[in-house]
């Protein structure tokens, strides 16, 4: 390949011509199989229903919840799972890689099966929960926090496993620059380590966000389900499906476009235009 | 106490996750329906009553029968998708209204049984829930069915024709999903069907509720278009619609369709 | 350069006794076990004194910069620093700035916030740190690049930068690990100069890990060198340069270096010495006796196709090994009873016209022969 920066159109020529066949057959199937389904709701959508759908108070409801409890998640997800993706990465422990390993137990299990285990230990006669109930008289399960916390769930594993990769993978020796400039280890932490694993940090948000944002076994078995308060877009989704599923098929379609509208958004202000 | 207590949380636990599975199953395979076998597509409140029905019925014509139990619509969109199942068992009338409209019935639907809606409380009844009125209350956690699913369409129903709203915690996706909050103990009370509350065997307390039969669901059945083996399916069919088949489903705390 | 009371000293740093003339602002004995790999090394340095770590690859230099830094836990040993225990303390309590190889300047902080990280780490206010590092950057001629992030700094710019950044903690120690080492070799020159200018000014103790002896020669006051884990050598420059003690400093310096025993005029050389084989001698100029090294230039050793004639004491037959271009001359490896390195021109080259596996003849006067105790 000619050396230098040749223009666009020739490395681009120069490369397509190099694709083997071997690797573009089967990614141009794997596109397809991951695309069509889309293309069918796209297709089955009655467009008319759309924007009387998105005026609706219930929808309006449940689609602000979901925003809202996805960001929480991922904020929570960002407060714990940072420094769990650290002690993982750059901390030696006995039972460390039972630990990295049991991080991604819930990208394994269903999420109902989370949601059964969040009400046995935080449901109100939880292992845990059961004292929370009888000191204050406060129980999770139904209010929106419960939402929030099943999607933690499911949804941190996902941004301990990014940021821990990018944690592994930043250079420690700048690290110990910082030590020698005089940082103590959560100032060289905060300063140094974390602004230059950012790019895997904001992967691993942007992860948890969209998993936190399509949750619904963990949160129908543990948040349960009410209009306002937990009914999220993706249960909302699965109980219209119950009475008409054109509906659904359009509530689906009002969840994607609101999370690629916004995932785009994030993508011009963080990441920049590569 | 909390041992007991705990056992039966797991085994509530191990209850959702199979109704959640069941949920995701689908239909059963296609040569279920070839060659003196059956597969019925049964409303998921039907599931015991239906497996003991099926048993014997097997042992009678020896032929095979295989259920698909979930909720009604799931079933309905399924047979609309074209599933290859040989009769359709409804828990409600609309639902089976679906099926028939788009011509997938073969004749038409007969109600088998009703079910009523009943108050299941955990044990010992911790809220002290006495009547349907009481689950209006501002202590009493309570969860009932989705609107949109047959159990919530009956419990909205219910609270039109008492007059009582209740303040629900949550609205769930199934009434199995409802009697399981009261099992692990997350509510006081939940809205289910009376057959419900018999299958959940001590693990709940029914408490009956006035005027419940206003808002009965009716169980439709019939046979379908798509069976590889009408015959069988009509016998099937029958075979519920007798004496035997009315027995068993009493038993399990249906009511007759006869009953207003 | 140094008159610190361990100039004349040589080799044996485990020997030094506390009644050198000035105490030594660096004081430090650092052993670290690694498997098979142990450094032992007595390292010290004056007030003001420049101090090179020289040595070949995987001698300890950069473990032993690492220890005194305190990025190397030390098996044992101690590190006193102006007359401080400092051995106890951790890394970012030690009053050192560390240059790194490649600068590990922070990549998303500007230069300025690169040089003010220090300061600011170590307490002082945003706006004092930030004034602090202007003024650093003003002294290194890079006020234009004071916003500029370390990426499009040009390497020579990029070293600054971090020199300014290891010397914005006003630390009593600097240690800088190959400083020059990722710059091409244009650049590096000009760099060479102004970092040797700022370590003169820069008056705490300096440690400086490298392995070219150019670099050694001319920014340090003192040399240190480290083989195998151990001091082999220690001196100033020119003493190092002019009286290597072991084979690696030797080729380092352009010498042929050898031990023996004198007897005389004589040496008598070590069997198996740079793969001489017994028996072979040296004549030196002066007398003396006992075991020593002799040392001379390749570009004291002439070569003839017939044996000379005349005054040359030192006389030897040898087998051409390889040829190589080594400057403007011609370095001829020769092999045989005493192996040696030979400089010669182009021409006399020619006239020899040696194929490889050709005998010459190899004679070295003897003033040329340095010949120093063992």
């Amino acid at each position: 390949m000619a050396a230098g920066a040749p223009g666009r159109r020739t490395a681009a020529a120069v490369r397509r011509g190099r694709t083997p066949w071997a690797l573009l057959v089967p990614a141009l199937i794997g596109l397809a199989f991951l695309v069509l389904p889309f293309a069918g709701l796209l297709i089955r959508t009655p467009w008319g229903d759309l924007l009387p759908l998105l005026s609706s108070a219930e929808v309006r409801g449940a689609l602000w919840l979901s925003l809202g409890t996805a960001t929480a998640a991922t904020a929570v997800s960002l407060l714990f799972g940072v420094p769990l993706a650290w002690l993982i990465a750059r901390t030696e422990f006995p039972g460390r890689r039972a630990v990295r390993a049991l991080v991604t137990v819930p990208l394994v299990i269903p999420p109902v099966v989370g949601g059964v285990a969040l009400l046995l230990v935080l449901g109100r006669s939880g292992l845990l929960g059961r004292h929370l109930y009888e000191w204050t008289g406060f129980s999770l399960p139904f209010t929106t926090a419960a939402v929030v916390v099943a999607q933690v769930f499911v949804a941190m594993p996902f941004l301990v496993i990014s940021v821990e990769g990018a944690l592994r993978g930043a250079d420690r020796r700048y690290e110990e620059a910082a030590a020698t400039l005089g940082a103590s280890r959560w100032t060289a932490f905060r300063r140094v380590t974390l602004p230059m694993a950012a790019p895997g940090v904001v992967a691993g948000a942007v992860l948890a966000w969209a998993r936190a944002l399509g949750e619904f076994g963990a949160t129908i078995t543990f948040a349960g389900n009410f209009p306002g308060t937990t009914q999220t877009m993706p249960l909302a989704v699965y109980l219209a499906m119950q009475e008409s599923p054109e509906q659904a098929v359009v509530l689906s379609l009002v969840l994607l476009l609101v999370s690629l509208a916004v995932l785009v958004a994030l993508r011009d202000r963080w990441v920049g235009t590569p | 106490m909390t041992d007991g207590r705990l056992r039966a949380g797991t085994a509530a636990a191990s209850a959702l996750l199979l109704a959640a599975l069941a949920g995701c199953g689908g239909a059963p395979g296609g040569d279920g329906a070839r060659g003196g076998s059956l597969t019925v597509f049964a409303a998921a409140s039907l599931t015991e009553v239906f497996t003991g029905l099926g048993e014997r019925f097997e042992e009678e014509t020896g032929s095979t029968v295989e259920f698909s139990f979930a909720g009604s619509s799931d079933l309905a969109r399924q047979i609309a998708d074209g599933a290859p199942a040989d009769v359709f068992a409804s828990a409600d009338a609309p639902t089976m209204d679906e099926v028939a409209e788009g011509g997938f019935a073969d004749g038409d639907p007969e109600v088998f049984a009703r079910n009523v809606l009943r108050i299941a409380v955990p044990p010992g009844n911790p809220a002290g829930v006495e009547d349907f009125a009481d689950l209006a209350g501002d202590g009493v956690t309570v969860a009932v069915c989705a609107p949109e699913v047959p159990c919530g369409a009956a419990a909205e129903e219910l609270m039109e024709a008492t007059g009582v709203r209740i303040g629900a915690a949550s609205q769930e996706e199934d009434v199995k999903a409802a009697l399981t909050r009261v099992r692990l103990g997350e509510v006081d009370a939940a809205l289910v069907y009376e057959t419900d509350v018999r299958s959940a065997d001590g693990d709940v307390e029914g408490i009956g509720i006035e005027g419940a039969e206003e808002a009965a669901n009716d169980y439709p059945i019939v046979p379908l278009a798509s069976s590889g083996d009408p015959g069988l399916a009509r016998e099937w069919v029958d075979f519920v619609l007798s004496e035997e088949g009315a027995g068993a489903l009493t038993d399990a705390g249906f009511r007759p369709a006869s009953e207003p | 350069m140094s008159t610190e009371g361990g100039g004349a000293r040589r080799g044996a740093p485990e020997g030094a006794s506390g009644a050198e003339a000035a105490e030594p602002a660096l004081d430090a004995r650092i052993a670290v076990d690694r498997g098979r790999f142990r450094l032992d090394a007595r390292i010290t340095a004056g007030p003001g004194e420049v101090v090179a770590l020289l040595g070949p690859n995987g001698a300890g230099k950069s473990t032993a910069l690492r220890a005194l830094a305190g990025l190397q836990p030390l098996s044992a040993g101690r590190v006193l620093l102006e007359g401080r225990d400092i051995t106890a303390d951790p890394v970012e309590r030690r009053p050192i700035g560390v240059v790194f190889q490649d600068y590990l300047l922070f990549g998303h902080m500007s230069a300025l916030e690169n040089v003010a990280f220090g300061p600011r780490c170590r307490g002082a206010g945003r706006a004092e740190a930030r004034a602090a590092a202007a003024a650093l950057l003003a002294d290194m001629g890079l006020e234009a690049y004071a916003h500029t992030r370390p990426r499009r700094l040009s390497g020579g710019q990029a070293q600054r930068v971090a020199l300014a950044r290891a010397l914005a903690v006003r630390p009593r120690l600097l240690l800088l690990d190959e400083p020059l080492a990722a710059l091409d070799a244009h650049t590096r020159v000009e760099v060479r100069a102004g970092l040797g200018r700022r370590l003169h000014d820069f008056g705490g103790a300096a440690v400086l890990v490298t392995h070219d002896p150019l670099e050694a020669m001319v920014l340090a006051d003192r040399v240190t060198v480290l083989e195998g884990g151990g001091v082999v050598q220690e001196g100033p420059p020119a003493e190092v340069a002019r009286f290597p003690r072991t084979d690696y400093v030797a080729r380092l310096v352009g010498l042929n270096l050898y031990r023996g025993v004198r007897h005389g005029t004589s040496i008598e050389v070590d069997p198996g010495e740079g793969g001489a084989a017994g028996g072979a001698r040296i004549e030196a100029a002066s007398p003396g006796g006992g075991r020593v090294f002799a040392a001379f230039p390749p570009r004291a050793v002439a070569l003839y196709r017939e044996e000379p004639v005349g005054t040359p004491r030192n006389v030897w037959r040898l087998r051409v090994e390889g040829v190589e271009r080594f400057g403007d001359q011609v370095r001829v490896r020769l092999g045989g009873e005493l192996p040696l390195s030979a400089d010669i021109t182009p021409a006399a080259l020619a006239e020899l016209s040696p194929s490889p596996g050709a005998e010459v003849w190899a004679s070295v006067k003897a003033t040329e022969v340095e010949c120093y105790p063992a």
